[in-house]
C-alpha cells in the first residue's frame, strides 16, 4: 500500500516527480526558528550523503574538491539541473528553506540520476536557512559563483530586513566568494533556466540584473 | 483545558525573560567597582572609600527597565551601562557624570569599548551591532545625544557578548546560533565593518561569553568562550581554528569528586565506597539537580580571564562558587585547574569581574525581580583573592574585601542579604537565560490548537 502512494507521486511517464504533490506556499518564515540539523562547521559537512558517486566514503580525507556554486533559494531546482551539466566537474549545491520544495527538488535530482547515468552526480540541495548558516556550509572564500534569483523585494519597511540581499548578509557571501570577476556564460541562464524566469517570459515581462563590486578591502588601498 | 495550560505556561515564560541578572564591573585599576541590579546602577568609589553619586542630565535619567550590560574601558575612562529600556548611556569615570545617551530602535543585548576608546559598540536584540563614536568625552563635557550607526549583523540572533581582541584590530561577536564572526574593526567604522576575518565554529548551542588570554607568544591573544553547550572552547581567531575544548560541567564534577572521596573515606575511617560523582557533588551540596532540566542544565554563564591571563574563572549555572581553568598557551589547551566553592552559602554567580592591579576576582548574584515572590531586586557580591596558579584561591570574608561593609552596603543594597532567596533567584536567572537563548521546541500534539491563532487561514475558514 505504501508503495503506491510513493510511486503516484513520481510520474509514470518522464519518472520525474510530478509537482502538483509537492506544492507549497510561496513564503516559509526566514526569522523563525526551524530545527533542521546544521552542520556545526564547513568541515563536518558530509559530501558522500549529497554527492554519492564522487565521494564513496564519509571520510573525504583530501578536501580538494570543494563546492564552488550555491543557489540560494533554488526553488523547485530549474537552474541547478541546467547548470549541472554545463559545468559537470563543478560541485554545487541549492539552498532551499521550505521542506516540500527541498523534497521536490531532491527526488527530482535522484530520478535524473537513474535515468542518465554518469550525469546529475555533482549536484545536490539541502533544506537549510540560507540568511543564517551559511558560514556554516561554505570556508571562507570557497564558492565561486552564488546566485541569487528573484529575491523577494519585500517593498514594506517592515519587511526589509526579511530581504536575501541585505548590506549585512553581502559581508557574509563576500566571505564565502572568492575574489574573481569574469565574462560568464552563465549570464544567459539567469532569465531562462529558471521556473519563475520562464514564467517572466511567458507574461512578456523583464528580467533585471544588479550588479554588487566587492569593497577593497582595507590592506589594498594605501 | 490543554489551550489554558499551554497559555498559562507562554505568560510564565513572557514574565520569567523579563529576569534580568546581577552584573558586576571593576575597573581595570581597581578604583571603583559597579553593580547593576535591575534598572539600579550602584557604584562604590574605593580610593575615596564611599559610593559615588551618579549625575545624568544626559535625555532620560538613569535606566528606567533592567540594565543587561555594563563594562569599563580597557583605560579606565569610560563606562557603558545598557539595557531593556533601549538606551546606551556613557559615563565618564572620573566625575561619573553621563556624558552620552544613545537611543536604540531594540533592546540591548551586549555593549564593548573599543581599546582606544573612541568607540562604543552595542548589540541589539535582533542581531545588529551598532557603533558609536565617543571620541573627545572627557570628564565634564556633555556630548548629548548621538545616533549609532550599524556595523554589522548577525541574522536574526540575539547577542550575548562583544568583544575587542586586545591589539584592537578584530570585534568579535558572539550569537544564538552558536557562532563566533570575527570581523575586522576598520579605522572608520562609522561606515560599517565589512570584512570578516573568520568565523570560530564549533559549539553546538548559543554562545554566552566571551574573554581574551593574553600571551607575549601571541599577541593578538587567544580567544575563550563558553557557551550552553556546557563547554568553554579556546581559538585562533585569525583562522577561526578550534584549538580545544574544555568540558567544565563533566571535568570539574569528577575534579570535585577526587577531592571529596578523599574526605569521606577518611571520615567513615579508611572504608572506602565507589560514589556516584554526580550523587558525591549533589551531596556536598555544590551542585543542584533538576531531572528535566538535566540537558540544559550546566550552561556557562561568564567568563573572566585573570592577571597572566593564564587562568579562566568559569561560572556555571547550577554550580554554587566557580571553576578555574589553567591555558597552556604553547600547547594551546585548557583544563580544569580548581574549583572554588563558596563556604555556607548557596552562591550561585550571574557575573564575573577581575581586576588586574590588585589579583581578585569579583563575583555578584542576583536578579532583578522574582515574578513569583515579592522580593525586591537582590544582590550579593563576594570577592576571591589570590587567584593565581601557585596559591590556593582564598575566599575573602564580608570585612576583609577591599572597601569593607561600606561597599557591601552601597552595591548590595543592603549589608545582609536573605539568603533563602539565592536559590529561588539562580533558578528564574537560568531558566530566563533559557528562554532567551535556547531555540523552543513545540510538541507536535497540540500544533493544530496553536494554529488557529494563524491570520491567513481565517479566510478558509
Amino acid at each position: 500500500m505504501p508503495e503506491t502512494e510513493v510511486k503516484a507521486t513520481i510520474s509514470k511517464s518522464t519518472g520525474l516527480p510530478r509537482k502538483r504533490f509537492y506544492r507549497a506556499r510561496a513564503h516559509s518564515n526566514p526569522l523563525s526558528d526551524s530545527h533542521f540539523p546544521v552542520p556545526i562547521s564547513p568541515s563536518q559537512f558530509d559530501y558522500s550523503l549529497h554527492y554519492p558517486q564522487i565521494f564513496p566514503s564519509s571520510d573525504q580525507a583530501d578536501g580538494s574538491r570543494k563546492i564552488q556554486f550555491a543557489d540560494i533559494g533554488c526553488g523547485f531546482g530549474g537552474l541547478l539541473i541546467s547548470l549541472s551539466t554545463l559545468f559537470p566537474e563543478t560541485l554545487m549545491i541549492g539552498m532551499e528553506l521550505r521542506d516540500k520544495v527541498t523534497e521536490y527538488v531532491k527526488e527530482r535530482i535522484l530520478s535524473l540520476r537513474v535515468a542518465n547515468p554518469g550525469q546529475y552526480q555533482n549536484v545536490s540541495v539541502v533544506r537549510t536557512n540560507s540568511m543564517k548558516y551559511i558560514p556554516n556550509y561554505f570556508e571562507k572564500a570557497q564558492l565561486t559563483k552564488m546566485f541569487f534569483l528573484f529575491p523577494d523585494p519585500h517593498f514594506k519597511e517592515k519587511n526589509h530586513r526579511r530581504r536575501v540581499i541585505s548590506p549585512f548578509l553581502l559581508d557574509e557571501y563576500a566571505y564565502v566568494l572568492k575574489a574573481e570577476l569574469e565574462a560568464d556564460p552563465v549570464v544567459k541562464l539567469l532569465s531562462s533556466a529558471t521556473e519563475e524566469g520562464q514564467k517572466v517570459a511567458r507574461n512578456g515581462g523583464q528580467t533585471f540584473q544588479a550588479v554588487f563590486r566587492r569593497i577593497v578591502p582595507s590592506d589594498q588601498t594605501s | 483545558m490543554e489551550e489554558a495550560e499551554a497559555e498559562a505556561e507562554v505568560e510564565s515564560n513572557r514574565d520569567n525573560v523579563e529576569v534580568a541578572p546581577a552584573l558586576i564591573a571593576v575597573h581595570p585599576e581597581q578604583i571603583s567597582v559597579a553593580v547593576a541590579v535591575g534598572p539600579d546602577l550602584r557604584v562604590f568609589d574605593l580610593l575615596a572609600g564611599s559610593a559615588a553619586s551618579l549625575v545624568d542630565e544626559c535625555g532620560a535619567p538613569f535606566h528606567k527597565d533592567p540594565i543587561r550590560a555594563i563594562r569599563f574601558g580597557s583605560r579606565g575612562k569610560l563606562f557603558v551601562s545598557a539595557g531593556d529600556d533601549k538606551t546606551v548611556k556613557i559615563w565618564s569615570t572620573e566625575s561619573w557624570r553621563c556624558v552620552c545617551t544613545v537611543s536604540s530602535e531594540k533592546r540591548v543585548s551586549a555593549v564593548a569599548i573599543s581599546e582606544d576608546g573612541c568607540h562604543v559598540c552595542f548589540a541589539d536584540k535582533f542581531g545588529v551591532v551598532w557603533v558609536v563614536d565617543v571620541a573627545g568625552s572627557h570628564g565634564h563635557v556633555t556630548l548629548g545625544d548621538r545616533k549609532p550607526t550599524p556595523l554589522l549583523s548577525h541574522y536574526c540572533s540575539i547577542i550575548p557578548s562583544l568583544e575587542f581582541s586586545p591589539d584592537g584590530r578584530f570585534i568579535l561577536s558572539a550569537d544564538r546560533d552558536s557562532k563566533i564572526r570575527v570581523t575586522n574593526f576598520p579605522k572608520k567604522p562609522l561606515n560599517g565593518a565589512h570584512e570578516i576575518q573568520s568565523f570560530c565554529l564549533g559549539h553546538t548551542e548559543f554562545v554566552s561569553c566571551l574573554a581574551f588570554v593574553h600571551a607575549r607568544e601571541c599577541p593578538q591573544g587567544l580567544l575563550v568562550s563558553g557557551s550552553g553547550d556546557s563547554t568553554v572552547r579556546l581559538w585562533d581567531i585569525s583562522s577561526g581554528a578550534l584549538l580545544d575544548t574544555c568540558e567544565v560541567a563533566a571535568k570539574s564534577i569528577m575534579n570535585y569528586e577526587c577531592i571529596l572521596l578523599r574526605s569521606l573515606t577518611i571520615s567513615r575511617g579508611g572504608k572506602s565506597d565507589i560514589l556516584d560523582p554526580h550523587l558525591l557533588f549533589l551531596k556536598a551540596g555544590l551542585l543542584e539537580s533538576n531531572g528535566e532540566a538535566e540537558e540544559h542544565g550546566h550552561a556557562v554563564t561568564d567568563l573572566c580571564t585573570t592577571i597572566s591571563g593564564l587562568l579562566i574563572a568559569v561560572a556555571i549555572q547550577s554550580l554554587q562558587g566557580i571553576v578555574l581553568l589553567s591555558c597552556d598557551v604553547s600547547a594551546q589547551t585548557l583544563s580544569v585547574s580548581k574549583v572554588v566553592s563558596i563556604a555556607g552559602e548557596a552562591f550561585v554567580p550571574t557575573c564575573l569581574g577581575f581586576s588586574p592591579a590588585e589579583g581578585k576576582l569579583w563575583m555578584v548574584t542576583g536578579v532583578s525581580s522574582l515574578p513569583a515572590c515579592n522580593y525586591p531586586p537582590l544582590a550579593r557580591v563576594r570577592v576571591i583573592s589570590a587567584i593565581d596558579a601557585e596559591q590556593e584561591p582564598v575566599v575573602l570574608g564580608d570585612d576583609e574585601i577591599p572597601g569593607g561593609e561600606k561597599l557591601l552596603e552601597t552595591l548590595q543594597g543592603s549589608a545582609s542579604v536573605d539568603e533563602s532567596a539565592f536559590l529561588a533567584a539562580a533558578e528564574a536567572v537560568k531558566t530566563a537565560m533559557r528562554n532567551l537563548l535556547i531555540k523552543k521546541q513545540y510538541p507536535a500534539d497540540n500544533r493544530e490548537s496553536r494554529k488557529k491563532t494563524r491570520n491567513d487561514r481565517k479566510l478558509k475558514m
